[in-house]
This record gives structure tokens, C-alpha cells and sequence, in this order.
């Protein structure tokens, strides 16, 4: 028996425990402690798992694609151990497979007898660490887009990391078995991820996915700049079509370089407006047919990027097509949450590419909608003092359609380290496209510690100040959007990283969200 | 009236929200009733700098700005001299910043020439120097001002007799985060590393450019006649919103300097 290890995943277990009697999530400490007693934890609880460990990694889609993935391996069968909260740093990570692993039933042969197969969503800068202690099966790398500056540094440096995780994917051995080949999954069409390809030793399969249905995309040419040239010689590429951002069908036409032919891709979709997508998606075992309930084109990469792990993993294409059509949206990731009438969804937004494509998702919600069929039950702690007041009950009587109408949104925008200390990125984001209909809008408010930077980028972009605010508490700012807004509508709050975190106290003081960890 | 605005490299040159600089060029140009042209000028294009009464460049990725370095010696360097010299009025900012000195000495030594439009040069260090940053500066002839904006660069710039500092740092580090001094002025072509984007959230220093721009151009009593006051509230609150937020991370570990 390992002393070290037990006390290690002893004393993580009590400070998980511990953690959430006093209502916090904590999701680094205990794997901080962990570590101080046995620096060696997670890779020896990685080496436990009989199925090895798949690791998620990227800009966008991180969390959403790891969720996809964990519902397609329940449904096959497997028992997960996945670091479900999001949190994706080293002491995260060992946090859940902490939290995961059994203290007392090992079987015979020592390994951990109640999960089957890691899943670890794992920061872009972690990567390297993260592969050498959890030596994962597969790595899927979903997007590079220019994201906090101030912290990763610039795009190539960031992909130089990844790279260096596939570069130490190796054989994984399994007991008395062959061991699995190590592959990584990448996205065919964003080129920084592409380039990645050669990043593997001789031993490491490479597969692609990507968008094949043109129509999806448009030939207007690609607004940022963060991969407008050829990764092997710099030649600026052609594409002969744009999804969003710099993902799309691209050629230099110096080197000859363009976008690999991937083994799962997207054949046809038809958006069903807020309610998600259907997708047809062809797979090496066939195609798969699906309802998606997620709307936003980045959530069709991020069930692409899903089914090709899953596909990889020689998981049944039922189990893959129940997984998509079973997701659940994290909270933070467009999970809707009714309050008092309205549908208050939570999206998290930390960069351009994440804010434009909320921004067409806003833009696409009906104005003219008949209200869900949404519980108004009472909810336990829904009478707290700063619950918001609801300056609309008269209106809840009144035929659909009547009273005010308009797209409601709440911006909410911190500075903190995990939200990058520098917001010019907000001056990226493209909210001149809000301008032409701003009629549509019943208001924009402005919370957290950035408001005034981000009502100064509206008014530069156009957006007229009379449908502005500023109002930086954040529970004060909710509280006054959701009376704002009609009942039977949806109120949009956009919020940076740790601006979620505060929407998420909030909320739940009210009584009316889980905590992440309950997810 | 109108202002011709030259915007270099805007597809290699935008790296932290520096197209926000132009816009509010443009803005603050518009609200006032003054027609605004904005000319891209890329990689391999020829300029003539008289035609224009603004020019800006902003920041770029290591990659980017090497190919960019070249393109100035090449094709844009003699005539944009000769256009600052006789009072073009210039933004640049960090890379673009950098690559106007005179020279910039990378880790290894090697000494990668400059512009030469500001006395100054660039020394590539480390740590990298981020964070908020608040300058005092005497630029502004009605009395001094702060300036705001973000920091996030690696090269240590300094300044030789030639070259005026655009201000003081007041918190943050600054040209080289030693000798107190942020930016380079010379004539009405302003250098710093700056970002935010810069204009927006400090307002004077927009109409500074654009006073200059249109004094060049219609003469000085047409310039201040046609610069109306403007309602900045929302951009004075965002000021002073980020002086709060500069004063706050700077108790939380980054430099800070008495005045």
C-alpha cells in the first residue's frame, strides 16, 4: 500500500467535504493539499483509471465539449471521473480525480474500482504539465483565439504549449493489455489547431474534424487577425469560406498548406432558431442524425468535436447521438434559469470570438414569442431582501405580447486575473453589429467592476445612450435587468469569468440555482 | 473640414483593441460635423504622408512586427520623417511604439534597426511589464493630465536628448519600469505603451491630435472653432473608473511611484 498516496487522497477527500459544508465550491484547495502530501497524486490516480484519461484543451468550448463527451461515455457504459466544475488548473484537476477515486475499494490488481476513464478539461497553460502527470489517451484541442493577453501571451506561444503536450503523448499502458495508441483530435478548420498535426511522436494518430456544409459559412473574409497567415511559411491564406472568426476552409497559395480532410465532419445542419440545431455527422462507423439542444454555431463545433472523441473511442453511434441530444447546458453555458417569469440565461463570454458569437445569438432570439411554459412554483429563499423586486406583476395578467418588448441584456465585465486585467479586448468585439438594430433593444445594462469601459465601447460603437446603464453592483444590476425585463422574456447575461462566479452567488442566494459542484 | 486619417498595418498592427484609437478619432471628429477619411495602408504599399493629417500604428505580435519592421526601412521611412517633421501629428503605440525608436536590442544582442523618428531605444527584458498605468503628463496646454491606459511589453525603452517622455508614471511601470518616464513626444508625433485602446477613455489626448491635425491644416483660430466641446461623461467616468482600478491592483503587488 502507498502511505502517501492514501493520506494524500485522504486528506483531499476531508477538505472536499469540508469545503462544501461551509457552501463553497473549492475547487483548488483540496487538490492543492493533495499535492503537498503526495506530489505524485494525480499522475498515480491517472494510472488508476483502466481506461486512461482524455484531455480537452483550448480557447472556446472547453467545458461544453468535455460535458458532451462525459454524457456520451455515461450512456456506453463508463464510469467517469471528470473535473466537471470547470476547474481546469493542475490543483483543479486533482481536486475531481480526488474526488473521484475510492479511499478503500481497490481490486485485485490495485486499481481504483469505481470509474472507468478520466476526462480532465485542462487550461491551455497547464497542457504541458497536465499530459506529463495524467499521460492521457487523447488529447482534443477545440480553437486558438486570442484570449487574455496579459496572462497566455501571444496565440503562437499558447499553441507552442499544446504542442508540447501531444509531443509527450506516449503508449499508455494498460494492465496485461497492449496499451492504448495515444491520437489527438483536432479542429480541421481553425489552422493554428491544424498545424498541430506534426506536433506528435511516430506512435501518435492524428484525426480531424471539422464543417463540411458550405452553407453554414460565408465568403466576407475573416475580421480578426489572429491566424490570417500560413503557419509552415507565412503566406496570408486564402479561404474559400468563413464559419466564424478564423475557423473556416483555407489554402496558402504559397506552400499549398490547407485545411486537412477530416475523418468526422459535419455534413448538414439546419439551425432550429434558440431551440439548438439538427445535425447530420458523418463518422468513420457512419453518420449520426441529431437534435442539439444548443443554439450558436460554436456549440456545433463543440458536438463535433464530442463525436469525434467519442468516435475515436469506438464509442456506439447511439450512445453518441443520445449524448447530443441529452446535453444539458452548464450553468454559465446558455443555461437557462427561470426567475420570476423571465428566462434569465447565463452565458459566459471571456474573449471576442465567445462575445460575437452571444451577440448573434441575441440577435437571433424571435422578438415575438410566445413566453415558455416556465414554473413560477416558490422557490426556497426567493423572498431575500435584495431579491429582485418585480415591477412587472401587473403585466403577468396581460395577453402575450403586450407591454414593453425588446431584447433585454446585461453586460457584466470584470478586470480580475482569471477575466484578463486588460479588457481592451472588449474594443475586438464587434458590437457595431448591434448598431443598425438597436431599435430591438429595450436596454443594455453595464455591471461589474468595468461597467464604464464597457458602456464607453457602446457608445463608440454607435449604440444610442438612452437604452444604456451603468450600474456596477452585480446583485443590484440583476436584480434591477430582471424587473426591467417582460415577463415571459429572456434576459441575456453575458458575464467574464469570474463575473460568473458573482452572478452565480447571487442567484443562488435567491434560491434559485445549484451550485456548480451539485451540477 | 475634414480629417484624413492614415491607419498603418491595421491587420498586422491591432493587437490589443487599437482599432478602438481610430474610432474614437473618428468619433470625436464626426460628433463635430468634421468629415473623416480613414486610409488602410499595409504591408508593400507606398505612402504619401502629406496627403494625410493623422497617421497611427498600433501593436503586434513579435512575428508581425519583424515583417513590419522591414516594410517601414523599405517602402514608408524617408517620407513619414519628412511628414513629422513638418508636424504630421502620429500616434503610435507599444510595437508600433518600439519600432519608431532607433533601434531595439534583442536578447541575444543583435541590434534590429529602427524608424528613427523618436530618440529613443528599446532593450528586450524580462519579466514582461503588464498592468494598468496611470501617467501624469504636461503635453496638454491647459495645465496637466492623466493618462490611462494598459501595459504589456517585454522590450525596456529609453529616451536620448532628442526626445521628450509623454509623462510621468504615476503607477506602473512605464518606458522601462527604472526611470519613471512613460513615452516619447516629439514634435506632434506621440510614442507609449499605452493600450486600452488608449483614446477612448482619454479623451484630451484624441483632441490633442485632432487640434493638431487641424491647425496644420486650416490654421489654428478654424481648429479651435471647430473642436466643440463634447459631452464626455461617460468617457470621464471611464477614466476615472480605470485611475480606481490602476491605484487598487497596484496596492495588490505592481510598481507605484510617488509624483
Amino acid at each position: 500500500m502507498d502511505a502517501k498516496r492514501w493520506l494524500a487522497l485522504a486528506a483531499g477527500k476531508a477538505a472536499i467535504s469540508i469545503s462544501r459544508r461551509l457552501g463553497r465550491g473549492g475547487s483548488a484547495f483540496p487538490g492543492e493539499l493533495a499535492r503537498r502530501l503526495d506530489p505524485d497524486v494525480l499522475a498515480k490516480l491517472a494510472r488508476d483509471l483502466p481506461q486512461g484519461t482524455i484531455l480537452i484543451t483550448g480557447t472556446n468550448g472547453k467545458t461544453t465539449t468535455a460535458r458532451m463527451v462525459a454524457k456520451m461515455l455515461e450512456l456506453a457504459g463508463f464510469r467517469v471521473a471528470h473535473n466537471r466544475s470547470g476547474a481546469n488548473m493542475i490543483s483543479g484537476i486533482t481536486t475531481a480525480l480526488v474526488q473521484a477515486a475510492s479511499l478503500w475499494s481497490l481490486n485485485g490488481d490495485g486499481r481504483a474500482a469505481d470509474h472507468d476513464i478520466g476526462l480532465a478539461e485542462v487550461d491551455e497553460a497547464t497542457v504541458p504539465r497536465a499530459a506529463r502527470e495524467l499521460r492521457p489517451r487523447l488529447i482534443l484541442v477545440t480553437n486558438f483565439f486570442r484570449d487574455q493577453l496579459d496572462r497566455y501571451g501571444e496565440l503562437r506561444h499558447v499553441a507552442a504549449l499544446v504542442a508540447a503536450g501531444i509531443g509527450a503523448l506516449g503508449a499508455v499502458p494498460t494492465q496485461g493489455g497492449a496499451g492504448y495508441a495515444p491520437a489527438a483530435i483536432l479542429n480541421a478548420d481553425d489552422p493554428l489547431v491544424a498545424g498541430l498535426a506534426g506536433a506528435g511522436g511516430a506512435g501518435t494518430g492524428v484525426f480531424f474534424y471539422g464543417i463540411a456544409d458550405r452553407a453554414l459559412g460565408n465568403a466576407a473574409g475573416i475580421q480578426a487577425a489572429d491566424a490570417r497567415h500560413c503557419v509552415l511559411c507565412g503566406e496570408s491564406y486564402i479561404y474559400d469560406t468563413v464559419f466564424y472568426a478564423h475557423l473556416g476552409h483555407y489554402r496558402c497559395p504559397s506552400c499549398g498548406h490547407r485545411r486537412p480532410d477530416p475523418q468526422v465532419a459535419l455534413v448538414k445542419a439546419e439551425s432550429r432558431g434558440l431551440a439548438g440545431w439538427f445535425l447530420c455527422v458523418a463518422t468513420p462507423a457512419g453518420e449520426v442524425e441529431a437534435l442539439l439542444p444548443a443554439p450558436g454555431l460554436h456549440n456545433v463545433y463543440n458536438a463535433l468535436a464530442a463525436v469525434a472523441a467519442a468516435s475515436t473511442l469506438g464509442i456506439p453511434l447511439a450512445a453518441i447521438r443520445q449524448g447530443l441530444e441529452g446535453y444539458a447546458a452548464a450553468f454559465g453555458r446558455m443555461e437557462v434559469i427561470p426567475i420570476r417569469g423571465r428566462q434569465v440565461c447565463v452565458a459566459l463570454v471571456k474573449n471576442p470570438v465567445a462575445f460575437n458569437q452571444m451577440l448573434r445569438t441575441v440577435m437571433n432570439e424571435p422578438l415575438r414569442q410566445r413566453p415558455a411554459a416556465i414554473g413560477q412554483a416558490a422557490v426556497p429563499g426567493a423572498g431575500a431582501d435584495d431579491a429582485p423586486r418585480d415591477v412587472h406583476a401587473a403585466d403577468e395578467q396581460a395577453p402575450v405580447g403586450a407591454g414593453p418588448t425588446g431584447r433585454c441584456l446585461l453586460t457584466v465585465i470584470n478586470d480580475r486575473a482569471a477575466d484578463g486585467k486588460d479588457v481592451s479586448w472588449l474594443w475586438d468585439v464587434d458590437f457595431e453589429q448591434l448598431v443598425p438594430r438597436a431599435g430591438e433593444f429595450a436596454f443594455i445594462h453595464a455591471a461589474g467592476i468595468r461597467a464604464e469601459e464597457m458602456a464607453l465601447r457602446l457608445k463608440y460603437a454607435g449604440f444610442p445612450a438612452g437604452r444604456l446603464a451603468v450600474r456596477k453592483d452585480i446583485g443590484e444590476a440583476l436584480a434591477a435587468a430582471i424587473a426591467a425585463t417582460p415577463p415571459g422574456r429572456m434576459l441575456w447575461v453575458l458575464p467574464t469569468y469570474t463575473a460568473l462566479l458573482e452572478v452565480r452567488e447571487v442567484i443562488h442566494r435567491w434560491g434559485f440555482a445549484p451550485h456548480f459542484w451539485e451540477v | 473640414m475634414e480629417v484624413r486619417i492614415c491607419y498603418l498595418y491595421p491587420e498586422m498592427m491591432s493587437l490589443y483593441g487599437d482599432r478602438g484609437n481610430v474610432l474614437a478619432l473618428v468619433r470625436r471628429a464626426e460628433w463635430r460635423g468634421i468629415a473623416v477619411v480613414v486610409e488602410e495602408v499595409g504591408v508593400g504599399e507606398a505612402t504619401d504622408f502629406s496627403r494625410y493629417d493623422i497617421a497611427f500604428v498600433g501593436g503586434g505580435q513579435d512575428r508581425e512586427q519583424a515583417l513590419i519592421a522591414e516594410d517601414f526601412a523599405r517602402r514608408k521611412r524617408e517620407d513619414l520623417l519628412a511628414a513629422v517633421e513638418e508636424g504630421l501629428p502620429l500616434l503610435a503605440v507599444c510595437g508600433g511604439y518600439q519600432l519608431l525608436g532607433r533601434f531595439y536590442r534583442t536578447a541575444d544582442g543583435q541590434e534590429l534597426p529602427g524608424v528613427g523618428l523618436f530618440d529613443a531605444w528599446t532593450v528586450a527584458g524580462a519579466p514582461r511589464l503588464i498592468g494598468n498605468v496611470v501617467v501624469e503628463s504636461d503635453l496638454f496646454p491647459e495645465g496637466p493630465r492623466t493618462i490611462v491606459g494598459f501595459e504589456n511589453h517585454a522590450g525596456r525603452t529609453y529616451l536620448g536628448a532628442g526626445a521628450k517622455p509623454l509623462g510621468r508614471v504615476v503607477v506602473g511601470h512605464g518606458n522601462n519600469g527604472e526611470d519613471g518616464w512613460e513615452g516619447a513626444v516629439y514634435k506632434n508625433a506621440v510614442g507609449t505603451y499605452l493600450h486600452g485602446p488608449l483614446l477612448p477613455k482619454n479623451p484630451a489626448l484624441a483632441d490633442w491630435l485632432l487640434r493638431a491635425a487641424l491647425a496644420r491644416r486650416y490654421g489654428r483660430e478654424d481648429a479651435e472653432a471647430a473642436l466643440a466641446r463634447l459631452d464626455d461623461a461617460i468617457e470621464e467616468e471611464a477614466h476615472r473608473a480605470a485611475i480606481r482600478r490602476a491605484q487598487e491592483t497596484a496596492a495588490n503587488g505592481a510598481v507605484r511611484r510617488s509624483v
